[in-house]
């Protein structure tokens, strides 16, 4: 019997490096305390972005899912409500960040992405506790609120984003 | 270090910003701020509207006392009217949402019955949606 072997990559291990630094965010923030359930910085989507500029969208997309599902897994919260909110606002952020990145590079910044993506993950979240979750229409009240905290977290994570990329350089990844 | 380094150089902060970036942050704000209006602003309500399945079953001023007896698709449901506002009594669905969400007086709010497929929409001078439907 052929022993099974698993080749990899320079790039999987880069993939893994940067997705290991996302939950080790992912931690810190899981600690601190919040307001609201949901109401969080989500400084883990600093890496996301990060990964975006610096070695394109498919890398990125890596990094947020494996650190969804090991960070869960970490927390105990592997298949648990917080876990598909986790995934479905990372997937809809994902979705929108596909799209944001190939907007104009010369007038949207990593802000734009990251306000972006930070609106796509609660519209995500948001979403699934209306249709899952609290089938209730009363969950519109709660909207503004994230939508606000979106923006602004959205803005501090995009700001350090882009304070990051500019010390290292920034490598300008053709998505084409 | 890097968040601190940008509350000393507030101007570093403002440079990190391009045209599209401020164009997003002022669309957000004002989004937001419709929301907030949209959302937690809300008249009270004079009038309520009950539908029967597809159909508008009655419309009722909310200023009276009154029970009124429907008949649904699973049976008889109550729907009580009590000093400006409404709310479902009794109903013989199995969640009883209809009956948890309580007292209804702000126009636009709903309650909706979809085992009974009874519903009742509260109205104020304007019409908040145009229609609902199941």
């Amino acid at each position: 019997m052929k022993p099974i072997q698993i080749q990899t990559t320079v790039d999987d291990h880069r993939i893994a490096k940067l997705a290991a630094f996302a939950i080790a965010l992912h931690m810190v923030e899981a600690v601190i305390p919040s307001p609201l359930p949901g109401v969080k910085p989500g400084i883990a989507n600093i890496v996301t972005l990060y990964v975006l500029y610096q070695y394109g969208y498919a890398a990125a997309a890596w990094v947020s899912i494996l650190r969804v599902f090991a960070s869960s897994l970490l927390l105990g919260q592997f298949l648990s409500p917080t876990f598909v909110l986790s995934l479905s606002g990372t997937i809809f952020s994902l979705g929108i960040l596909w799209l944001a990145f190939k907007f104009p590079k010369k007038y949207f910044g990593p802000v734009s992405l990251s306000i972006l993506a930070a609106f796509a993950h609660i519209a995500g979240q948001l979403m699934m506790v209306r249709l899952w979750l609290i089938p209730h229409a009363g969950v519109a009240y709660l909207v503004p609120i994230f939508a606000l905290a979106a923006l602004f977290f959205g803005l501090v994570n995009g700001l350090i984003t882009s304070k990051l990329l500019a010390n290292d350089g920034r490598k300008m990844v053709n998505n084409e | 270090m890097l968040v601190l380094n940008f509350l000393r150089y507030p101007k570093q902060l403002i440079n990190e910003l391009l045209i599209g970036d401020w164009l997003i942050i002022i669309l957000s704000l004002v989004g937001i701020f419709y929301l907030f209006q949209s959302l937690w602003t809300s008249e009270h309500a004079a009038r309520v509207q009950i539908s029967v399945g597809n159909k508008i079953y009655a419309t009722y001023s909310l200023n009276q006392q009154r029970e009124i007896h429907l008949h649904g698709k699973l049976g008889d449901a109550v729907i009580s009217i009590s000093q400006g506002r409404a709310r479902f009594s009794q109903s013989p669905c199995n969640t009883q949402y209809c009956v948890h969400q309580g007292w209804l007086s702000h126009a636009g709010q709903v309650a909706i019955c979809l085992p009974n497929q009874i519903s009742l929409e509260l109205l104020g001078e304007r019409k908040l949606y145009d229609s609902l439907s199941y």
